[in-house]
């Protein structure tokens, strides 16, 4: 049996910091803390096909809780597999916790087998980073990581663990978890500013980002309170009701007309938690050109770095739009309301069958309850554009890094964060295809709750739509119809049961049956391909120069 | 941040716990972003464990405000202060050999003498000279010994330290005060009527 080493004492800080479940893959330079592993019953392993699906597994518990996620990996080819999530991570402030194993610390710098500087490697993509050069200074990296991790605006740290550390006699002591700070407050000056500027507003906008998750009751109340239509952006969606009437929509690049007009009229824009992506604001020069800018953010970096704000506000989402409550009286005119109608009443239904019928008839099943998780490209926008989320943290997705292979194996950690609760995970042909081998891990643990859909257009999408617009139909390697798997006997060789539908008349009964089935379980949705997602901002316009419905010309071409 | 203002200098001290990469951490980050470090020194403080690094960066106010915000965040910072928003004062210290004939030696070391330098080197056909100062002073001794040949020089980057004493430091050096340089031009009018505030 091993004696108390660094690799126990990783685990039992682990535990003492409240972990319970770890996602991760094993290699020789981390074996001596997967042979700890035996020891510590009380932390969960889940082991995935491939360490992104790991990290993304990781990523996926993390926003679904607001907790912090844990992965594992080994040196070398292990390390370097996990850079894509961690990007990934650091993009959309996600709480992340990656411990990798490294080759003894005599033989690091030697180009030793499998080796990697994976802390030189990951500087840019972690919020921060670490070598442990004793056991027992490991605890204290371990927990100052933690709370790196979690405080201010989320990212993942990385903590590497050469293996003469992890199995070097254990000595030290393992320190309580540093108490969070106590989150910030706003000035109460620039409050003062932002309510006066509040107060005069005729065309008010609030925009809420991903930083507002946990800020979603405070800032329901507040738009309610001063009655300000309210825009959420793609990693937003979900911190406002959308039933409610106030709503309206997404904004950017594939934004609802609603959104992206009223941002261009507006007066006074009041963005919490957001910040101002390239495919939020279009051209940056003709984003809201009439409002004055009031910007709430945790990172003060964040303000003023893409839009200028007029009021910059640094301070915690909830504490300042609790703040902001301050003597609200109701600011909707009736002819802002008027126009926001207006516009809302612009947004087309899906028509004939295609690619945003079957995200429509999908999306139209779920619960509040329901996490939805999505991959990358024509799929995750219609998603975006036609869900509609009651509740915070329900909606997976990744947008800053816009990471294919994501869906899936996030959909899995945020089902293992409560069995009760369905993860479904809408995903095209392409990108599932990146990480398809975590069926695995689905059928390991009989993972029951997560409810896959593939919307197989038998192209990568997404490009085949730009492509189309703007490069003359010039179809470069984009066609995967010759090569595709037969999903539902992909799936069935893991174990999982698939339903397929191929036209509306089908999809009813395919839907039903796949959602019934009491294990996880596969619907493949096949489409026709020559299907873009509109409205479209193209790039490098300005959002009132939105494309706002299919041009006709493909609507023909589409029905061939 | 797309601001249209001149490029200019920047003079910007970081002190930063002595911990391996730092260094590393702060430059990759400029890098990144495209910002070019035009010098740099480093070394040891009065206080054990911290070292201070001195960059000069060449952008616009409102490029030079961002990288400050994102070197902030960095863990290993302690704090960033930015010498535009403050009296300081700063030196470079230079080592330049020049050339020199008999014909040629009494105006050189005359020369030197007027800028302070100090002779650190004496050769049958050449002197190495040791100057100190701001670097007007710094760029004006070399174009002087120019005209003799210059057979090599190498300038430590600029050093500074605010006047006066840490009392007198403004809030704002700490980021908790107003901070300027956040708008682009178009919007600077109707951004000085609200103010900035964090
Ligand atoms: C890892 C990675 N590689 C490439 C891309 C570029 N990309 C964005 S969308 C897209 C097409 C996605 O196709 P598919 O998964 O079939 O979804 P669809 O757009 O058809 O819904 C591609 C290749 C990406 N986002 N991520």
């Amino acid at each position: 049996m091993t004696g108390f080493n660094g690799a126990r004492a990783l685990w039992a800080t682990l535990a003492a910091h409240g972990v319970g479940t770890v996602f991760g893959y094993p290699g020789g330079a981390i074996m001596p803390v997967y042979d700890a592993l035996t020891f510590h019953p009380e932390v969960r392993h889940i082991l995935a096909r491939h360490e992104q699906g790991a990290i993304h597994a990781a990523e996926g518990w993390a926003k679904a809780t607001g907790q912090l996620g844990v992965v594992l990996a080994t040196s070398g080819p292990g390390a370097t597999n996990l850079v894509t999530g961690l990007a990934d991570a650091m993009m959309d402030s996600i709480p992340l916790l990656a411990i990798t194993g490294n080759v003894a610390q005599h033989l690091i710098g030697t180009d030793a087998f499998q080796e990697a500087d994976i802390t030189g490697i990951t500087l840019p993509v972690t919020k921060h980073n670490y070598v442990v050069r004793s056991a027992d200074a490991l605890p204290g990296i371990i927990a100052e990581a933690i709370f790196i991790a979690r405080s201010g605006r989320p990212g993942p740290v990385l903590v590497d663990i050469p293996k003469d550390v992890q199995l070097a006699a254990f000595g030290g002591m393992i320190p309580d978890p540093h108490a969070r700070p106590a989150p910030l407050a706003p000035r109460a000056d620039a409050v003062e500013r932002a309510l006066e500027v509040l107060r005069a507003a005729r065309k008010p906008v609030l925009m809420v980002g991903g930083g507002s998750q946990d800020a979603s009751a405070d800032i329901t109340a507040l738009a309610r309170a001063w009655q300000i239509p309210t825009i959420t952006t793609l990693m937003g969606l979900g911190a406002f009701p959308a039933s409610d009437p106030l709503w309206l929509g997404m904004p950017g690049m594939h934004g609802s007309v609603a959104a992206n007009r009223a941002i261009s009229e507006a007066d006074v824009l009041l963005g919490i938690g957001l910040r101002f992506d390239d495919r939020v604001t279009g051209r940056v020069n003709g984003f809201a050109p009439n409002a004055r800018i009031i910007h709430v953010d945790i990172d003060a970096a964040e303000i003023g770095k893409i839009v200028t704000a007029h009021l910059p506000v640094r301070g915690d989402a909830a504490l300042t739009a609790r703040a902001l409550m301050d003597g609200a009286t109701p600011l909707l005119s009736h002819e802002w309301r008027a126009q926001i109608e207006d516009w809302k009443g612009r947004n087309t239904p899906p028509r004939a069958w295609g690619a945003a019928y079957g995200v429509k008839a999908i999306t139209d099943r779920l619960a509040p309850d329901d996490i939805l998780s999505t991959d990358v490209g024509q799929h995750q926008m219609l998603a975006a554009q036609l869900a509609r989320f009651e509740k915070p943290r329900r909606w997976l997705t990744s947008g800053g890094l816009g990471t294919m292979g994501f869906g899936f194996p996030a959909a899995i950690g945020a089902a293992l964060t409560q069995p009760d609760v369905r993860s479904v995970v809408i995903a095209g042909d392409g990108g599932f295809q990146m990480t398809a081998q975590e069926f695995a891990t689905l059928t390991k643990y009989d993972v029951r709750n997560v409810k896959i859909a593939i919307i197989n257009n038998s192209f990568l999408g997404m490009v085949r739509q730009w492509q189309e617009l703007f490069h003359e139909r010039r179809y470069s390697e984009v066609y995967l119809g010759d090569s595709n798997p037969d999903f539902l006997k992909l799936a069935d060789a893991y174990g999982i049961r698939g339903y397929r539908a191929s036209n509306a008349d089908e999809l009813p009964g395919a839907i039903d049956a796949w959602l019934a089935d009491p294990r996880s379980s596969l619907l493949e949705v096949v489409v026709p391909n020559e299907h873009g997602v509109f409205p479209m901002v193209p790039a490098g316009a300005a959002l009132h120069e939105m494309i706002e419905t299919e041009p006709q010309r493909q609507q023909e071409g589409a029905t061939k | 941040m797309t601001a249209e203002h001149p490029s200019q200098d920047h003079l910007i001290s970081v002190l930063v716990r002595d911990e391996p990469r730092v260094l590393t951490r702060i430059t990759e980050l400029f890098g990144r972003r495209g910002y070019n470090i035009k010098s740099l020194s480093v070394g040891a403080t009065e206080a054990p464990g911290v070292s201070r690094m001195t960059f000069v960066v060449g952008g616009s106010k409102g490029i030079v405000e961002q990288a400050i915000r994102q070197v902030e965040k960095l863990h290993d910072i302690i704090k960033v202060i930015d010498h535009g928003l403050e009296k300081f004062v700063d030196r470079e210290l230079v080592l330049v050999k020049v050339r020199i004939t008999p014909e040629t030696r009494v105006e050189v070391r005359q020369i030197a003498e007027d800028f302070r330098a100090r002779i650190v080197d004496v050769g049958r056909h050449a002197l190495t000279f040791e100057a100190t100062g701001d670097e007007g002073k710094i760029t004006a001794f070399i174009e002087q010994m120019r005209p003799f040949g210059i057979i090599e020089t190498m300038r430590t980057g600029r050093v500074a330290l605010t006047r006066g004493s840490n009392a007198d430091i403004p809030s704002h050096v700490y980021h908790d005060g107003q901070t300027q340089a956040l708008e682009p031009q178009a919007r600077e009018q109707q951004a000085r009527e609200v103010g900035n505030l964090f």
